[in-house]
C-alpha cells in the first residue's frame, strides 16, 4: 500500500513498536545474519570483564534495520530512497523500542513525489536511540 | 568493509529479515512477492550491512587459527592494548543509505570503499571521541549502482558512562 502525495501532509506521523523486551538470542540472530560477530554484541563475559559495559549491547544496526521495518511498514515495499540515521543511545537486552516516522515535506524530483520523512526511536523510558531521516517515493 | 564479490542470495535475505523482527513476506515468500509491487523478493533496507560477510578479511568476524579477541577460557583471547576504551574497535555512530534501486537476489554486488573525513569531539560520558567517515558503493554485475553507503565509525577514549 503506497502513500499518496495529496493525502499527506507535513506533520502526519506513524508510530510503531518494534521490540518489546529484546532478547540477547535476537542481537545473536542479528550478528549471524549480518556478520558481525563482535563479541560486545554476544559475548556477556568479554563485554563486562574486558570492555567495561554493564551487559552485552544490540548492534546500531540491528535498530536501524528493526526501524527500516517501520519505515516499510508505512511507505510500502520498494519505496524508499534514502534513509540515514545517528545512533544517539546504546540498546540494551530487555528494550522495548518505538519508532515514529514524521512527515517533514512532501517534493517532487523528476516529475517524482517523493515524501520527506523525520525518523526517531525511543527506548522504554523515553531516551531517543535513533534519529534520521528517510525519502520514499510516494504516488501523486 | 570491502567485499569483492557479495552474492545477494534468498536464503540470506530470509535470515536477515527474521533477525531484524520484519515479517514481511516480501522479504521470503517468492509467490506473495510476486504480486507485489516490489514483483519479487527484495531485501530490506539495511541488508546491505550484511554485506561484511563477504569481506574476507572483516575483523569482527572469527578467523580460523587465528586470535579472537572474545572469550573463552579467558575473558579475552588476546592480550589488550592500550587506548580505544569499549573494546571491539570502535562503535557505530551514523549510517547512511542512498537507493538507486532495490536489491534482489541473483544480484551479485562489489564494493568499493573510499575514506571520507575524520573529525573530533570531546564527549561528556566517553571522554575524547574519534570519528572517522567511509562511503561504499556497491555496484552489480554490470556496473550499475545500486546503493550508496556512508558509515561514520567512533572510537571512543573509554566506555559510555551509562549515568
Amino acid at each position: 500500500m503506497a502513500l499518496s502525495a495529496s493525502k499527506l501532509k507535513a506533520g502526519d506521523t506513524h508510530t510503531e513498536r518494534l521490540v518489546e523486551d529484546l532478547k540477547r538470542t535476537q542481537i545473536v540472530q542479528y550478528a549471524g545474519a549480518s556478520g558481525d560477530y563482535n563479541p560486545l554484541h554476544t559475548d556477556e563475559i568479554f563485554t563486562t570483564k574486558v570492555a567495561g559495559y554493564p551487559s552485552v549491547f544490540a548492534h546500531g544496526m540491528l535498530t536501524m534495520g528493526m526501524t527500516g521495518k517501520m519505515l516499510t511498514n508505512y511507505v510500502g515495499d520498494a519505496r524508499l530512497t534514502r534513509f540515514g540515521v545517528r545512533f544517539t543511545s546504546q540498546v540494551w537486552p530487555g528494550d522495548t523500542l518505538d519508532s515514529t516516522a514524521t512527515v517533514k515535506a512532501v517534493t517532487e524530483r523528476d516529475g517524482v513525489r517523493l515524501v520527506e520523512l523525520d525518523v526517531s526511536t525511543v527506548n522504554q523510558d523515553g531516551v531517543q536511540v535513533l534519529s534520521g531521516y528517510a525519502q520514499a517515493r510516494v504516488d501523486p | 568493509m570491502v567485499a569483492k564479490r557479495f552474492p545477494v542470495e534468498a536464503g540470506h535475505i530470509l535470515m536477515f529479515a527474521r533477525a531484524v523482527g520484519d515479517p514481511n513476506p516480501v522479504y521470503a515468500d517468492e509467490d506473495y512477492a510476486r504480486t507485489t509491487e516490489a514483483g519479487g523478493i527484495i531485501a530490506p533496507p539495511t541488508f546491505a550491512q550484511a554485506s561484511a560477510q563477504f569481506d574476507p578479511d572483516y575483523f569482527l568476524r572469527p578467523k580460523i587459527g587465528q586470535p579472537w579477541f572474545g572469550s573463552g577460557r579467558n575473558p579475552t583471547g588476546v592480550t589488550r592494548t592500550e587506548g580505544g576504551g569499549g573494546g571491539g574497535g570502535g562503535l557505530h555512530a551514523e549510517q547512511h543509505f542512498e537507493y538507486h534501486r532495490q536489491l534482489r537476489p541473483g544480484d551479485v554486488l562489489s564494493a568499493t570503499v573510499s575514506p571520507g573525513k575524520t573529525w573530533e569531539k570531546e564527549g561528556k560520558r566517553s571522554g575524547k571521541l574519534v570519528f572517522s567517515e567511509s562511503v561504499t558503493e556497491y555496484r552489480d554485475q554490470t556496473g550499475e549502482l545500486v546503493i550508496t553507503a556512508r558509515s561514520v565509525g567512533v572510537r571512543t577514549e573509554r566506555p559510555v558512562d551509562q549515568k
